[in-house]
Protein backbone atom coordinates (compact mmCIF):
# COMPACT_ATOMS: atom_id res chain seq x y z
CA UNK A 1 0.00 0.00 0.00
CA UNK A 2 2.78 2.65 0.94
CA UNK A 3 4.80 1.01 -1.94
CA UNK A 4 1.56 1.86 -4.51
CA UNK A 5 1.52 5.54 -2.55
CA UNK A 6 4.76 6.32 -3.00
CA UNK A 7 4.76 4.98 -6.71
CA UNK A 8 1.64 7.29 -7.81
CA UNK A 9 3.21 10.32 -6.00
CA UNK A 10 6.34 9.81 -7.90
CA UNK A 11 4.59 9.22 -11.12
CA UNK A 12 2.50 12.38 -10.59
CA UNK A 13 5.43 14.98 -9.76
CA UNK A 14 7.95 13.69 -12.67
CA UNK A 15 7.76 14.99 -15.82
CA UNK A 16 4.76 14.27 -17.62
CA UNK A 17 2.91 13.70 -14.49
CA UNK A 18 0.58 16.71 -14.58
CA UNK A 19 0.92 17.59 -10.91
CA UNK A 20 2.53 20.95 -11.76
CA UNK A 21 0.27 21.59 -14.93
CA UNK A 22 -2.31 21.97 -12.44
CA UNK A 23 -1.15 24.81 -10.88
CA UNK A 24 0.27 26.42 -13.40
CA UNK A 25 -3.18 26.21 -14.56
CA UNK A 26 -5.05 27.55 -11.23
CA UNK A 27 -2.45 30.32 -11.38
CA UNK A 28 -3.15 31.26 -15.15
CA UNK A 29 -6.87 30.75 -14.66
CA UNK A 30 -6.74 33.40 -11.53
CA UNK A 31 -4.95 35.75 -13.49
CA UNK A 32 -7.20 36.13 -16.13
CA UNK A 33 -10.04 37.40 -13.66
CA UNK A 34 -8.24 40.95 -13.53
CA UNK A 35 -8.32 41.19 -17.02
CA UNK A 36 -12.24 39.82 -17.29
CA UNK A 37 -13.51 42.40 -14.53
CA UNK A 38 -10.97 45.24 -14.85
CA UNK A 39 -8.03 45.69 -12.21
CA UNK A 40 -10.21 47.40 -9.27
CA UNK A 41 -8.90 46.08 -5.89
CA UNK A 42 -11.99 46.40 -3.66
CA UNK A 43 -14.24 44.43 -6.46
CA UNK A 44 -11.10 41.98 -7.00
CA UNK A 45 -10.96 41.64 -2.70
CA UNK A 46 -14.21 41.48 -2.47
CA UNK A 47 -14.39 38.13 -5.22
CA UNK A 48 -10.88 36.85 -4.20
CA UNK A 49 -12.25 33.54 -2.29
CA UNK A 50 -14.74 32.62 -5.12
CA UNK A 51 -12.41 33.41 -7.67
CA UNK A 52 -9.72 31.22 -5.90
CA UNK A 53 -11.85 28.89 -5.46
CA UNK A 54 -13.28 28.25 -8.71
CA UNK A 55 -9.69 27.66 -9.89
CA UNK A 56 -8.62 25.19 -7.89
CA UNK A 57 -12.34 23.35 -8.04
CA UNK A 58 -11.02 23.72 -12.37
CA UNK A 59 -7.42 22.81 -12.05
CA UNK A 60 -8.80 19.91 -9.88
CA UNK A 61 -10.99 18.44 -12.42
CA UNK A 62 -7.77 19.15 -15.18
CA UNK A 63 -5.84 16.12 -13.94
CA UNK A 64 -8.64 13.56 -13.05
CA UNK A 65 -9.07 12.04 -16.18
CA UNK A 66 -5.40 10.45 -16.07
CA UNK A 67 -5.92 8.96 -12.65
CA UNK A 68 -6.73 5.34 -13.41
CA UNK A 69 -6.05 5.90 -17.69
CA UNK A 70 -2.39 6.02 -16.41
CA UNK A 71 -2.84 2.49 -15.12
CA UNK A 72 -5.01 1.26 -18.06
CA UNK A 73 -2.96 2.02 -20.47
CA UNK A 74 0.35 -0.03 -19.00
CA UNK A 75 -1.38 -2.68 -17.37
CA UNK A 76 -1.00 -2.34 -14.20
CA UNK A 77 -4.54 -1.75 -13.87
CA UNK A 78 -5.37 -5.24 -14.45
CA UNK A 79 -2.63 -6.49 -11.28
CA UNK A 80 -4.50 -4.28 -8.77
CA UNK A 81 -7.78 -5.90 -9.89
CA UNK A 82 -6.49 -9.24 -9.25
CA UNK A 83 -4.85 -8.69 -6.30
CA UNK A 84 -6.12 -9.25 -2.74
CA UNK A 85 -6.04 -6.73 -1.21
CA UNK A 86 -10.00 -5.25 -1.30
CA UNK A 87 -9.62 -2.74 -4.27
CA UNK A 88 -11.75 0.09 -2.45
CA UNK A 89 -8.48 0.54 -0.15
CA UNK A 90 -6.53 0.17 -3.07
CA UNK A 91 -8.71 2.87 -4.61
CA UNK A 92 -8.84 5.12 -1.62
CA UNK A 93 -4.71 5.17 -0.89
CA UNK A 94 -4.95 6.10 -5.13
CA UNK A 95 -7.27 9.06 -4.42
CA UNK A 96 -4.62 9.42 -1.44
CA UNK A 97 -1.86 10.04 -3.91
CA UNK A 98 -3.89 11.51 -6.10
CA UNK A 99 -4.50 14.05 -3.90
CA UNK A 100 -1.08 14.45 -2.29
CA UNK A 101 0.40 15.32 -5.99
CA UNK A 102 -2.46 17.44 -7.37
CA UNK A 103 -4.58 18.74 -4.98
CA UNK A 104 -1.83 19.93 -2.37
CA UNK A 105 0.15 21.99 -4.71
CA UNK A 106 -3.33 24.07 -4.96
CA UNK A 107 -3.79 24.13 -1.90
CA UNK A 108 0.04 25.53 -1.34
CA UNK A 109 -0.25 27.47 -4.06
CA UNK A 110 -3.92 29.79 -2.92
CA UNK A 111 -1.77 32.10 -0.58
CA UNK A 112 0.10 33.64 -3.32
CA UNK A 113 -2.95 34.11 -5.56
CA UNK A 114 -4.91 35.24 -2.30
CA UNK A 115 -2.36 38.34 -2.39
CA UNK A 116 -2.60 38.47 -5.84
CA UNK A 117 -6.27 39.08 -5.45
CA UNK A 118 -5.81 41.96 -2.97
CA UNK A 119 -7.31 39.61 0.14
CA UNK A 120 -6.80 40.01 3.60
CA UNK A 121 -4.48 38.08 5.81
CA UNK A 122 -7.93 36.33 7.43
CA UNK A 123 -9.55 35.60 4.47
CA UNK A 124 -6.10 34.03 2.52
CA UNK A 125 -6.00 31.81 5.73
CA UNK A 126 -9.55 30.93 5.50
CA UNK A 127 -9.73 30.65 1.83
CA UNK A 128 -6.21 28.02 2.22
CA UNK A 129 -7.99 26.26 5.13
CA UNK A 130 -11.08 25.80 3.96
CA UNK A 131 -9.36 24.58 0.62
CA UNK A 132 -7.32 22.57 2.57
CA UNK A 133 -10.62 20.26 3.89
CA UNK A 134 -12.72 20.68 0.25
CA UNK A 135 -10.14 19.70 -2.50
CA UNK A 136 -9.93 15.66 -0.84
CA UNK A 137 -14.09 16.02 -1.53
CA UNK A 138 -13.21 16.97 -5.50
CA UNK A 139 -10.64 14.01 -5.39
CA UNK A 140 -12.92 11.25 -4.10
CA UNK A 141 -15.92 12.46 -6.35
CA UNK A 142 -13.67 12.68 -9.25
CA UNK A 143 -12.53 8.94 -8.50
CA UNK A 144 -16.15 8.03 -9.55
CA UNK A 145 -15.84 9.78 -12.95
CA UNK A 146 -12.49 9.14 -13.73
CA UNK A 147 -13.26 5.33 -13.11
CA UNK A 148 -16.15 5.55 -14.90
CA UNK A 149 -14.83 7.11 -18.17
CA UNK A 150 -11.57 4.86 -18.08
CA UNK A 151 -12.48 2.75 -20.84
CA UNK A 152 -13.64 5.78 -23.16
CA UNK A 153 -10.27 6.79 -25.31
CA UNK A 154 -11.07 11.04 -24.84
CA UNK A 155 -13.37 10.80 -21.85
CA UNK A 156 -11.58 14.03 -20.32
CA UNK A 157 -14.62 16.59 -21.01
CA UNK A 158 -17.08 13.67 -19.86
CA UNK A 159 -15.31 13.01 -16.64
CA UNK A 160 -15.40 17.18 -16.37
CA UNK A 161 -19.25 17.26 -17.13
CA UNK A 162 -20.31 14.16 -14.44
CA UNK A 163 -18.01 15.24 -11.34
CA UNK A 164 -19.13 19.29 -11.67
CA UNK A 165 -22.49 18.68 -10.42
CA UNK A 166 -21.29 16.99 -7.58
CA UNK A 167 -18.94 18.71 -6.91
CA UNK A 168 -21.15 22.19 -6.50
CA UNK A 169 -22.07 21.56 -2.60
CA UNK A 170 -18.41 21.84 -2.00
CA UNK A 171 -17.87 24.37 -3.43
CA UNK A 172 -21.06 26.47 -2.24
CA UNK A 173 -19.98 25.57 1.48
CA UNK A 174 -16.02 26.31 0.44
CA UNK A 175 -16.68 29.84 -0.49
CA UNK A 176 -19.70 30.68 2.21
CA UNK A 177 -16.95 29.64 5.23
CA UNK A 178 -14.10 31.26 3.56
CA UNK A 179 -16.73 34.59 3.27
CA UNK A 180 -18.17 33.68 6.90
CA UNK A 181 -14.05 34.34 7.96
CA UNK A 182 -14.32 37.70 6.66
CA UNK A 183 -17.84 39.43 7.52
CA UNK A 184 -18.75 39.69 10.84
CA UNK A 185 -22.25 38.79 11.37
CA UNK A 186 -21.90 35.04 9.60
CA UNK A 187 -20.30 32.50 11.48
CA UNK A 188 -17.63 30.82 10.01
CA UNK A 189 -18.02 27.03 11.97
CA UNK A 190 -21.15 25.80 10.58
CA UNK A 191 -20.12 25.74 7.02
CA UNK A 192 -16.76 24.59 7.88
CA UNK A 193 -18.00 21.86 9.49
CA UNK A 194 -20.22 21.14 6.68
CA UNK A 195 -17.77 21.00 4.62
CA UNK A 196 -16.13 18.81 6.91
CA UNK A 197 -18.74 16.52 6.50
CA UNK A 198 -19.11 16.65 2.85
CA UNK A 199 -15.28 15.61 2.78
CA UNK A 200 -15.69 12.44 4.72
CA UNK A 201 -18.98 11.46 3.46
CA UNK A 202 -17.19 11.03 -0.04
CA UNK A 203 -14.07 9.39 1.43
CA UNK A 204 -16.53 7.01 1.71
CA UNK A 205 -18.84 7.01 -1.13
CA UNK A 206 -16.47 7.87 -3.39
CA UNK A 207 -13.69 5.09 -3.62
CA UNK A 208 -16.86 2.69 -2.91
CA UNK A 209 -18.26 3.61 -6.53
CA UNK A 210 -14.79 3.89 -8.06
CA UNK A 211 -14.39 0.52 -7.15
CA UNK A 212 -17.64 -0.80 -8.34
CA UNK A 213 -17.27 0.72 -11.74
CA UNK A 214 -13.54 -0.17 -11.82
CA UNK A 215 -14.58 -3.91 -11.38
CA UNK A 216 -17.45 -3.78 -14.25
CA UNK A 217 -15.42 -1.52 -17.14
CA UNK A 218 -12.42 -4.45 -16.66
CA UNK A 219 -14.39 -7.63 -17.91
CA UNK B 1 -45.50 -18.34 -0.01
CA UNK B 2 -46.76 -15.05 -1.09
CA UNK B 3 -43.19 -13.40 -1.29
CA UNK B 4 -41.62 -16.27 -3.50
CA UNK B 5 -44.58 -16.02 -5.99
CA UNK B 6 -43.47 -12.28 -6.19
CA UNK B 7 -39.85 -13.09 -6.90
CA UNK B 8 -41.23 -15.72 -9.88
CA UNK B 9 -43.27 -13.07 -10.95
CA UNK B 10 -40.67 -10.21 -10.79
CA UNK B 11 -38.17 -12.81 -12.73
CA UNK B 12 -40.63 -13.95 -15.47
CA UNK B 13 -40.55 -10.48 -16.16
CA UNK B 14 -36.23 -10.38 -16.93
CA UNK B 15 -37.54 -12.55 -20.38
CA UNK B 16 -37.87 -9.77 -22.48
CA UNK B 17 -40.39 -11.36 -24.32
CA UNK B 18 -42.56 -11.26 -22.05
CA UNK B 19 -41.71 -8.20 -21.21
CA UNK B 20 -43.31 -7.50 -24.61
CA UNK B 21 -46.25 -9.23 -24.28
CA UNK B 22 -47.43 -7.16 -21.16
CA UNK B 23 -46.13 -4.16 -22.86
CA UNK B 24 -48.42 -4.79 -25.56
CA UNK B 25 -51.52 -5.82 -23.32
CA UNK B 26 -50.96 -3.21 -20.75
CA UNK B 27 -49.74 0.20 -23.51
CA UNK B 28 -53.34 0.72 -25.07
CA UNK B 29 -54.91 1.26 -21.61
CA UNK B 30 -52.26 3.19 -20.11
CA UNK B 31 -52.07 5.59 -22.94
CA UNK B 32 -55.86 5.74 -22.65
CA UNK B 33 -56.02 6.93 -19.14
CA UNK B 34 -53.81 9.22 -19.55
CA UNK B 35 -55.51 10.93 -22.41
CA UNK B 36 -58.74 10.96 -20.44
CA UNK B 37 -57.06 12.49 -16.86
CA UNK B 38 -54.88 15.04 -19.11
CA UNK B 39 -58.59 16.00 -20.51
CA UNK B 40 -60.18 15.96 -17.05
CA UNK B 41 -57.18 17.87 -15.25
CA UNK B 42 -57.20 20.45 -18.35
CA UNK B 43 -60.84 20.66 -18.23
CA UNK B 44 -60.37 21.38 -14.37
CA UNK B 45 -57.42 23.60 -14.45
CA UNK B 46 -59.37 26.12 -17.25
CA UNK B 47 -62.62 25.53 -15.09
CA UNK B 48 -61.26 26.75 -11.59
CA UNK B 49 -61.11 30.89 -11.53
CA UNK B 50 -57.59 32.51 -11.33
CA UNK B 51 -56.24 32.75 -7.94
CA UNK B 52 -57.21 36.69 -6.27
CA UNK B 53 -53.04 37.70 -6.30
CA UNK B 54 -51.90 35.84 -8.99
CA UNK B 55 -54.49 35.69 -11.99
CA UNK B 56 -54.52 33.61 -14.55
CA UNK B 57 -50.62 32.73 -13.96
CA UNK B 58 -51.53 30.46 -11.29
CA UNK B 59 -52.66 27.95 -14.11
CA UNK B 60 -48.58 27.07 -15.14
CA UNK B 61 -48.72 25.74 -11.60
CA UNK B 62 -50.97 22.90 -12.64
CA UNK B 63 -47.93 21.82 -15.65
CA UNK B 64 -45.03 22.90 -13.22
CA UNK B 65 -45.56 21.20 -9.79
CA UNK B 66 -46.49 18.03 -11.55
CA UNK B 67 -43.13 17.77 -13.81
CA UNK B 68 -40.98 18.87 -11.33
CA UNK B 69 -42.26 15.64 -8.78
CA UNK B 70 -42.09 13.42 -11.78
CA UNK B 71 -38.23 14.77 -12.34
CA UNK B 72 -37.43 13.72 -8.58
CA UNK B 73 -39.51 10.34 -9.79
CA UNK B 74 -37.62 9.70 -12.56
CA UNK B 75 -34.18 9.81 -10.89
CA UNK B 76 -35.89 7.47 -8.31
CA UNK B 77 -37.32 4.81 -10.71
CA UNK B 78 -33.40 5.18 -12.14
CA UNK B 79 -31.64 4.73 -8.97
CA UNK B 80 -33.86 1.78 -8.16
CA UNK B 81 -33.33 -0.18 -11.82
CA UNK B 82 -29.86 0.75 -11.03
CA UNK B 83 -29.74 -1.42 -8.17
CA UNK B 84 -31.24 -3.70 -10.45
CA UNK B 85 -28.39 -3.53 -12.65
CA UNK B 86 -25.90 -4.07 -9.95
CA UNK B 87 -27.25 -6.09 -7.59
CA UNK B 88 -29.27 -8.65 -9.22
CA UNK B 89 -28.37 -8.12 -12.90
CA UNK B 90 -31.82 -7.93 -14.09
CA UNK B 91 -31.38 -7.39 -18.04
CA UNK B 92 -34.44 -5.34 -17.96
CA UNK B 93 -33.18 -2.69 -15.09
CA UNK B 94 -30.42 -1.33 -17.56
CA UNK B 95 -33.04 -0.98 -20.07
CA UNK B 96 -35.25 0.57 -18.04
CA UNK B 97 -32.35 3.44 -16.77
CA UNK B 98 -30.87 4.01 -20.18
CA UNK B 99 -34.30 5.18 -21.47
CA UNK B 100 -35.48 6.78 -18.69
CA UNK B 101 -32.84 9.53 -18.74
CA UNK B 102 -33.88 11.51 -21.78
CA UNK B 103 -37.60 11.23 -20.22
CA UNK B 104 -36.53 12.75 -16.73
CA UNK B 105 -34.45 15.47 -18.51
CA UNK B 106 -37.43 16.77 -20.71
CA UNK B 107 -39.79 17.19 -17.56
CA UNK B 108 -36.97 18.59 -15.67
CA UNK B 109 -36.79 20.92 -18.93
CA UNK B 110 -40.12 21.44 -18.54
CA UNK B 111 -40.23 22.08 -14.64
CA UNK B 112 -37.35 24.32 -15.24
CA UNK B 113 -39.39 26.17 -18.19
CA UNK B 114 -42.59 26.95 -16.86
CA UNK B 115 -40.89 27.81 -13.61
CA UNK B 116 -39.16 30.50 -15.37
CA UNK B 117 -41.81 31.72 -17.22
CA UNK B 118 -44.40 31.82 -13.75
CA UNK B 119 -41.11 33.48 -12.31
CA UNK B 120 -41.37 36.17 -14.40
CA UNK B 121 -44.73 37.92 -13.64
CA UNK B 122 -44.46 36.55 -9.96
CA UNK B 123 -41.08 37.11 -8.73
CA UNK B 124 -40.04 40.15 -11.35
CA UNK B 125 -37.24 37.79 -12.97
CA UNK B 126 -36.60 34.43 -15.03
CA UNK B 127 -34.46 33.23 -12.99
CA UNK B 128 -32.54 33.66 -9.61
CA UNK B 129 -29.96 31.62 -8.04
CA UNK B 130 -32.14 29.80 -5.26
CA UNK B 131 -31.27 26.61 -3.94
CA UNK B 132 -34.17 24.71 -5.41
CA UNK B 133 -34.15 26.41 -8.74
CA UNK B 134 -30.06 25.35 -8.81
CA UNK B 135 -30.52 21.73 -7.54
CA UNK B 136 -33.03 21.35 -10.06
CA UNK B 137 -30.99 22.71 -12.72
CA UNK B 138 -27.79 20.39 -11.50
CA UNK B 139 -30.26 17.49 -12.01
CA UNK B 140 -30.81 18.12 -15.22
CA UNK B 141 -27.28 18.54 -15.92
CA UNK B 142 -26.88 14.74 -14.30
CA UNK B 143 -29.39 13.69 -16.44
CA UNK B 144 -27.54 15.43 -19.96
CA UNK B 145 -24.17 14.24 -18.25
CA UNK B 146 -25.60 10.32 -17.99
CA UNK B 147 -27.33 10.58 -21.37
CA UNK B 148 -24.01 11.33 -22.73
CA UNK B 149 -22.10 8.59 -20.77
CA UNK B 150 -24.33 6.39 -21.86
CA UNK B 151 -24.10 7.10 -25.67
CA UNK B 152 -20.06 7.51 -25.12
CA UNK B 153 -20.01 3.33 -24.40
CA UNK B 154 -20.38 0.87 -27.39
CA UNK B 155 -21.23 -2.21 -25.33
CA UNK B 156 -24.43 -1.66 -24.14
CA UNK B 157 -24.17 -4.14 -20.75
CA UNK B 158 -21.22 -2.06 -19.92
CA UNK B 159 -22.45 1.10 -20.18
CA UNK B 160 -25.27 0.10 -18.16
CA UNK B 161 -23.51 -0.85 -15.10
CA UNK B 162 -21.10 2.23 -15.30
CA UNK B 163 -23.85 4.67 -15.46
CA UNK B 164 -25.74 2.38 -12.84
CA UNK B 165 -22.85 3.09 -10.24
CA UNK B 166 -22.97 6.95 -11.18
CA UNK B 167 -26.64 7.43 -11.03
CA UNK B 168 -26.71 6.05 -7.38
CA UNK B 169 -23.54 8.13 -6.71
CA UNK B 170 -25.72 11.38 -8.16
CA UNK B 171 -29.01 10.12 -5.71
CA UNK B 172 -27.17 11.93 -3.11
CA UNK B 173 -28.59 15.00 -5.11
CA UNK B 174 -32.55 14.31 -4.57
CA UNK B 175 -32.91 14.71 -0.58
CA UNK B 176 -31.23 18.01 -1.52
CA UNK B 177 -33.57 19.24 -4.14
CA UNK B 178 -36.44 17.80 -1.44
CA UNK B 179 -35.63 19.81 1.02
CA UNK B 180 -33.40 22.73 -0.13
CA UNK B 181 -36.82 25.06 0.47
CA UNK B 182 -36.82 24.43 4.00
CA UNK B 183 -32.72 24.39 4.74
CA UNK B 184 -32.29 27.36 2.96
CA UNK B 185 -35.03 29.91 3.13
CA UNK B 186 -35.10 31.85 -0.50
CA UNK B 187 -37.22 32.88 -3.20
CA UNK B 188 -39.12 29.36 -3.92
CA UNK B 189 -41.70 28.60 -1.69
CA UNK B 190 -41.80 25.73 0.70
CA UNK B 191 -43.74 22.14 -0.12
CA UNK B 192 -47.44 23.07 0.36
CA UNK B 193 -49.10 20.04 -0.72
CA UNK B 194 -46.70 17.02 0.66
CA UNK B 195 -46.10 18.20 4.22
CA UNK B 196 -47.17 15.85 7.46
CA UNK B 197 -49.67 18.55 8.72
CA UNK B 198 -51.93 18.49 5.67
CA UNK B 199 -51.82 20.02 2.43
CA UNK B 200 -52.19 23.88 2.84
CA UNK B 201 -53.59 24.37 -0.39
CA UNK B 202 -56.88 25.64 -0.96
CA UNK B 203 -59.19 22.76 -2.31
CA UNK B 204 -60.00 24.52 -5.37
CA UNK B 205 -56.38 23.96 -6.63
CA UNK B 206 -55.42 20.82 -4.80
CA UNK B 207 -58.29 18.77 -6.64
CA UNK B 208 -56.91 20.00 -10.60
CA UNK B 209 -53.12 19.33 -9.36
CA UNK B 210 -53.58 15.86 -8.05
CA UNK B 211 -55.44 15.13 -11.22
CA UNK B 212 -53.04 16.58 -13.13
CA UNK B 213 -50.22 14.92 -11.19
CA UNK B 214 -51.50 11.26 -12.23
CA UNK B 215 -51.92 12.41 -15.12
CA UNK B 216 -48.62 13.00 -15.55
CA UNK B 217 -47.43 10.04 -13.81
CA UNK B 218 -49.12 7.86 -16.11
CA UNK B 219 -47.92 9.59 -18.96
CA UNK B 220 -44.45 9.11 -17.68
CA UNK B 221 -45.04 5.48 -17.19
CA UNK B 222 -46.74 4.99 -20.23
CA UNK B 223 -43.83 6.29 -22.63
CA UNK B 224 -41.75 4.72 -20.33
CA UNK B 225 -42.35 0.94 -21.01
CA UNK B 226 -42.96 2.33 -24.55
CA UNK B 227 -39.29 3.99 -24.73
CA UNK B 228 -38.30 0.40 -23.06
CA UNK B 229 -39.87 -1.61 -25.77
CA UNK B 230 -38.51 0.33 -28.45
CA UNK B 231 -34.83 -0.15 -26.82
CA UNK B 232 -35.83 -4.10 -26.69
CA UNK B 233 -36.34 -4.36 -30.20
CA UNK B 234 -33.40 -1.72 -31.49
CA UNK B 235 -31.32 -4.29 -29.46
CA UNK B 236 -33.03 -7.40 -31.20
CA UNK B 237 -32.85 -5.16 -34.81
CA UNK B 238 -28.52 -4.84 -34.34
CA UNK B 239 -27.80 -8.52 -33.15
CA UNK B 240 -29.80 -9.61 -35.95
CA UNK B 241 -28.00 -7.00 -38.20
CA UNK B 242 -24.92 -8.96 -36.72
CA UNK B 243 -26.18 -12.22 -37.59
CA UNK B 244 -26.46 -11.17 -41.07
CA UNK B 245 -23.28 -9.69 -41.74
CA UNK B 246 -21.41 -12.89 -40.36
CA UNK B 247 -23.90 -15.00 -42.58
CA UNK B 248 -22.93 -12.97 -45.37
CA UNK B 249 -19.24 -13.23 -44.81
CA UNK B 250 -19.34 -16.80 -45.13
CA UNK B 251 -19.80 -18.32 -48.74
CA UNK B 252 -21.84 -21.29 -47.97
CA UNK B 253 -24.88 -19.76 -47.80
CA UNK B 254 -28.06 -20.10 -49.78
CA UNK B 255 -26.88 -18.58 -53.26
CA UNK B 256 -22.98 -20.28 -53.09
Amino acid sequence: MTALLLRDLKLSVRAGGGALIGVLFFMTVVAVIPFGVGPDLNLLSRIGPAIVWIGALLSALLGLDRMFQTDREDGSLDLILMQEHPLVLTVLIKCLAHWLGNGLPLVIASPLLGLFMNMSEVAIGATMLTLLVGTPALTFIGAVGAAVAVALPRGGLLVSILVLPLAIPVLIFGVSASYAAVEDPAPFMPPFLILVAITMFFAVIGPIGAALALRNTAD
Amino acid sequence: MPESLAITKFSDLANPTRFLGLAARILPWMAGMTAILFAIGLYLTFASDGDYQQGMTVRIMYVHVPSAWLSMMCYSVMAVSAIGTLVWRHPLADVSHKTAAPLGAAFTLIALATGSLWGKPMWGTWWVWDARLTSVFVLFLMYLGLIALTRAMDDPGKAARVSAVLILVGFVNIPIIKFSVDWWNTLHQPASVIRLDGPTIDKEFLWPLLVMAIAFTLLFFTLHIAAMRNEIWRRRVSAQRRMAARMAGQPSAKEA
